[in-house]
Parts: C-alpha cells; structure tokens; sequence
C-alpha cells in the first residue's frame, strides 16, 4: 500500500499496463519529455522507449484514427487526449469508428482503445478546458464509459480499462488529481459496470461520479449534522450505468438526488432520473431531483463557482427531494 | 451563370504523357517504355497481362450485375467501379496476402482480388449484415463509408508493422473527394512523422458525388505529398501495367523503410456516385466521350491482340468466365437470408454490456409474446 496522488496513480496503472503487456502502447501529445501537461505519463518513454510511448503530432483525429489502426494490429493503445474539450476533433473517429467496428465486423475486430479525457472545471483554467462531455459518448453504442473518483479507483480502473477488449472512454476528473490516497498496486477492483456506495443512508439516495464524488460526501456529512442520512452512490460506470444498485439504493431510500457538473439537459441526471422513476416508481417518495452544470457553454473561472454544484447546492437538491425548504420553495411547479 | 471552380485542370495530363505521370500502355493499346518503372514490370508476360485483362473483365461484369441487381430491387444501394478497374486490379494484385487493405466502400475490385466471396461483396448493401467479411481472413478491412476516415487506420496500422518488425504494408485507398477531408490530411502527417511503410492510393476520379476534383484541387493531388514529406507518383490509373508498376515501386519503398508513398491514380467514373444519383445533371457528354476513349480494358485487349495473345478463343473463354461469375454472384445475392430479429443486440460489444442484455432480453420477451 502506497500513499499517492490520484495522478500518480494513473501513471502507475500505466506502468504496470506497459510492463504486463508488450502490446500496450501509449500515444497522445506530450506525453513523452514533458510527461503529459498533468505529468500522468511522467518518465514512461524514458523507461518504455518511444515505440510505446509515443508523442504524436497535434491533431486528435490522428491520434485516434492511428490507435484504430494499431488496434487492427494487435497492439491496445492508450491515447491521451490533452483536455476535455479537445476531444471534438476526434469525434468522429470515436463514435463513428471506434464504437463500431466491433459491431461492424461481426465480432471480428477488437477495439480495445482506452481514450484517457481529462475533464471537468474547478482549476481556473480557460475556456475549452473545463468540459464534462461524457454523455456524447454514453449515449453512443459501443463505447464504454467510465470515470474514477479516488487514486484507488484510479490505478485499478485504468489497468481494467486498458485490459478490457472494448473501447473505453475514461474521464479523469483534473481537479481531483492531486488528491491523495491509500494505492494498493495489486488490489483488483470493482468489476466494470459496477457502482459503489461510498456511503450508506437511509433517508436520501445521492448519485454522483468524478469530481463531485468528494463534494457530494461533505455535503452527505453536512447533512448529517442535520440528521439527515445521505446515502453516496458513486457510479464509476457511466455506460452501462449500473441501475441494479442505484435502485436497490432508491427502494431503501425512496428519494432521489443525481449530481454532474454536466450540463442538464440530456444528461446523465435524465438518463438517471428516467429509468429510476420507471423502476422505482412505487418506491419513490418524491420526483427526482438534478443538480448539474447549467445549459450555458463553460463560463470564465470567475463564475466557475456558480456554475459548479457545490456542497450547498447539493443541499439544497437533498432539501427539495425531502419535501423541506428549499430554493423552489414556493414556486409553482 | 458561371462558376470560379476550374474543373477541367486535373485532366490534362492524362491527355499528354510526360515525365511526371505514368504511362505504359497508351489508350491505343501502346506500350510505351518508361526507364524509370518499366523495371517494375519487366517479369510480367503476356500471359500474365492476359490474367490481368481476365480480371477487368470479371470485375466490370461483376459491376454490371449488380448494378442490374440494384434496379431490380434486390440491392438497396450499390457504388459502381465502372472505369476505374485498371487502377483498382492494377494495384490490388501487387500486394502480398500478408498486406493489409483499408479502402473505401468502391473498392470491390480490390475485394475481389483479395478473395473476397461474391456473396460477401453485397451483404452490406443488401442489407443482412453491417460488413460482409472477416478482415483478418483476407487482408482487407471492411469498408469505410465515413470518407477519409481510413487512411488513418492504415497509418495506424502500418506503424504497427514497423514495430512488430515485420515487412508487411498497409494500403489505404480512397478517392479525390476524399483529400479534402482533415484525415486524410492528419494521416499523411502521422505518416510522415512516423515512417510508417503505408501507400495513399488516390483514385481520381474526377467526382465527388457531382463535385468535380477541381472542387477539391487547385492543382494536382499528387502535388500535395511532398508538401507531408512523401514522395507521390501520378500515374495513368486507367493503365493496368503503370498502375502496378507505380505500386510495386511504392510497395519496395515501405517494405524497406523508406516509408510512406502517395500514388494519384488519374482515372474517371464512368458511371454515378451510387445507384441513387444522375450524372446526367452533372456530367459534360463531350468530356465522358474522351474518358470512354481512354478505357481501361480496351488498350489492354487492343495491346494484347496485337501481339497475338488474345484470340478469339480466348476472349470468348473470359467472357463465358465472367458470365458464370456474374451468374453466381447473382445467386449468391438473392439467396442471402435475413438475420434473426435478436442478432440487431450481437457484437455491440465484445464482452456482456449491462444496457444492451437488459434491452435484449426485454425485445425478446416481446417477441415471444408474439404467437408463433
């Protein structure tokens, strides 16, 4: 067991995906010299040489698109896209190639791409460089999609992803990768697909992922000293969203709170609320309630911090699922 | 109205051979020598050209049937090859089984070289299937119909050669239209930057849709690798031999580490984009009249009767050849048989996918609800 950032711990499920397995190849810009503009990739071509680790010219769609062809290879190529909102420019290679060609090939091909995304807000950074664009790819077919909220999570999900035979997309969440925590390098995680209760409740299910995992337990504990039992899913797994647990969690609780920094509209927190309310609806003592990222582009940092649930936004969610007090008090549905 | 696109500019060389662009056997049947690639070609006999000249004509045929197939309602779409079968067998039958194809979805003559089962060629565009083969099993990746979007897998997969040490080369094809899309772009520069051993073969057909090259170019497209780095070769695509001998040349490089080669096969579509369009709106009669005189399969028959090889014998041997093709490959279309109704739930994934068996075991529930 070591202690380490959540960084480090990705660079070290790296390392040992390299050392495992001589057709895991790494590619992305920067990811050589510099080790990556977060260091992830810090000393890996020094140590696995420049066939394995490989700095590519600028352009995403390239660095997908090759990674395609590799994998038609044999290799299990690692790309790491350098911002969140970088990704665009590979869009179409994700959604229209990677996704498919499994499916396209009758089984034939394997694409066991993992696309590393750094994303999320809450480090002052500029626009383009704060997104949580996870529901384009949780919505498309043949992608998996994933996120880790802890530096354990983060080591044995990363290895997990790479070893996987389907694409992975998995979304780091930046503001989180200096957090630090107990590693245990040979530990296996938590199946795929699978969400985690971090925290039991019985009053309040809330549902939560990535960078706003560590919100959501404050705002469970503050809750708490309200007499409020907060029950913290972290749902790790985006596609498929692992509903067994969350509903297990709702028919215990019977309320509902989802929280992303993502925008709301035609997000995860929809996908969430529609299919509880269709598998618990009995259960449910109230409509679920979303606490997300506006429908506005990214904002400066300056206003980052209205546009970011935080631990009281997060309250007041729980408040307007308890039937409280709340911000909507008042107001006609 | 006029229009500021010039659209006849990438067909002058075609009409004046010259150093730069390769010509082996005029559209009179000719055979022109070339010092540079006639090396490239001087171990192919005449018996040789004659399997060559087998080959146009089966492919053609085979173009032929199922654009009939098409019409009769048996296909749902189909991208004719017709004219372009010099360019496609020319480079095709160059490349070694341990090669690797990344094309777009008009290269069936390059499918059929690589063995491809005629009944694998039309499942996608009958409908039954998402591809109609098994990649590994020929040395061909089921087509991209996203244009452009392969040339990255080849570059992709090329590197992947040169580390795994073998000599083995990745070929993309793709069409003019194509070079305009930033993939294709990227893939040149990733090329370059990683000499990877993966040929760009460009099939100029002068279309894209109804969008001439000159839409797409302002000057020829085999002027655009070296601006990446990589030596191009512009060569009469409707010309089998020069075709072949451009691509051996570009095969040697790779598979001695020269890298990357782009090859701007100049050649024309003869007929639509699709079975769905009309060239008609499109197409200048006079300019189809001249690419008609410059037909891939009548130099080849014109040179080979002149030397006596093709008699006509042998002509009617390959054309009862080639009706027996087109006869199976009809047969092998309409007996294709739908899928199964729960195969739409297979291969999304390559391991169980929470999402997709909830869905499918719901679908099949309701179907079960059915009476048989």
């Amino acid at each position: 067991m070591t202690e380490l950032t959540l960084a480090k711990a990705l660079g070290s499920g790296l390392r040992r995906a390299l050392s495992d397995d001589e057709k895991v190849v790494l590619l992305g810009e920067d990811i050589g010299k510099l080790g990556g503009v977060f260091r992830v990739t810090d000393g890996l071509q020094r140590d696995f040489g420049t066939e394995r680790v490989m700095d590519t010219p600028l352009a995403e769609a390239g660095i997908i698109g090759m990674a395609v062809g590799l994998a038609f290879r044999g290799y299990r190529p690692v790309c790491e896209i350098q911002f969140d909102g970088f990704i665009y420019p590979g869009f179409d290679q994700i959604v229209a190639q990677v996704a498919k060609l499994h499916y396209r090939t009758a089984g034939n091909v394997r694409m066991p791409l993992t696309i590393r995304v750094p994303y999320g807000g809450g480090i002052g950074a500029v626009e383009h460089h704060s997104e949580s664009p996870e529901a384009y790819f949780a919505h498309t077919a043949g992608l998996r999609v994933v996120t880790c909220s802890t530096p354990q999570d983060a080591h044995s999900m990363l290895r997990e992803a790479i070893a996987s035979d389907d694409p992975v997309l998995f979304f780091e969440p930046k503001r989180r990768y200096w957090t630090k925590g107990d590693v245990d390098e040979d530990a296996v995680g938590l199946p795929m697909g699978t969400a985690r209760v971090v925290v039991e409740g019985t009053d309040v299910t809330l549902v939560t992922y990535g960078p706003l995992v560590a919100t959501a337990l404050d705002a469970a504990e503050a809750a708490a000293n309200e007499g409020i039992s907060v029950e913290v899913v972290d749902l790790r797994s985006l596609s498929p969203v692992d509903f067994d647990t969350v509903s297990a969690s709702v028919q215990k609780t019977g309320r509902l709170v989802i929280t992303h920094e993502a925008s709301e509209s035609g997000g995860l927190g929809a996908e969430i609320a529609a299919t509880l309310t269709d598998r618990c609806f009995y259960y449910l003592e109230a409509a679920p309630v979303r606490i997300t990222g506006f429908d506005v582009p990214y904002p400066p940092a300056k206003l980052e911090e209205h546009f970011l649930p935080d631990l009281d936004r997060i309250l007041d969610g729980v408040d307007r699922a308890l039937g409280r007090v709340n911000s909507l008090t008042g107001w006609s549905a | 109205m006029s229009t500021t696109v010039p659209v006849k500019a990438q067909n002058v060389a075609a009409e004046k051979p010259n150093p730069e662009f390769v010509q082996l056997l005029n559209a009179e049947g000719t055979r022109l020598s070339d010092d540079t690639y006639d090396p490239w070609v001087s171990d192919v006999t005449g018996d040789q050209l004659a399997s060559l000249y087998e080959d146009l004509i089966i492919v053609r045929r085979i173009d032929t049937e199922a654009t009939a197939l098409q019409r009769q309602g048996e296909l749902g779409l189909w991208p004719p090859l017709f004219g372009q079968e010099a360019a496609q067998v020319g480079s095709a039958r160059t490349l070694r089984p341990d090669d690797f194809v990344f094309s777009s979805y008009r290269e069936n003559a390059v499918a059929y070289c690589r063995g491809v089962a005629l009944q694998d060629l039309v499942r996608v565009w009958r409908g039954t299937a998402a591809s109609g083969w098994d990649p590994f099993s020929v040395g061909m990746a089921t087509p991209a119909v996203i244009i452009g979007a392969q040339t990255l897998h080849a570059t992709g997969y090329a590197v992947g050669c040169k580390n795994d040490g073998v000599d083995s080369v990745a070929v993309a094809y793709f069409g003019d239209g194509a070079t305009s899309e930033g993939d294709v772009s990227e893939a040149m520069i990733f090329a370059a930057s990683f000499n990877a051993p993966v040929i760009f073969f460009c099939q100029n057909n002068q279309w894209a849709i109804s969008e001439p090259v000159g839409l797409q170019a302002q000057r020829p497209i085999a002027e655009r690798a070296p601006g990446f780095g990589i030596p191009s070769i512009r060569v009469d695509g409707n010309d089998v031999l020069a075709v072949m001998a451009a691509t051996r040349s570009a095969l040697d490089r790779a598979r001695n580490g020269g890298g990357p080669t782009f090859i701007e096969a100049v050649t024309y579509r003869r007929g639509p984009h699709t079975t769905s369009d009309d060239p008609s709106r499109y197409v200048d009669p006079v300019v189809a009249k001249e690419w008609e005189a410059r037909d891939p399969i009548a130099r080849v028959e014109a040179f080979l009767r002149s030397e006596g090889i093709l008699t006509d014998e042998l002509a009617a041997s390959i054309q009862s050849r080639a009706d027996q093709v087109a006869a199976e490959f009809r047969h092998g279309c309409i007996s294709l048989q739908n899928p199964e109704p729960l195969s739409v739930f297979d291969n999304v994934y390559a391991t169980e996918h929470s999402g997709i068996a909830r869905q499918k075991s719901q679908y099949k529930a309701y179907l079960e609800g059915f009476e048989k």
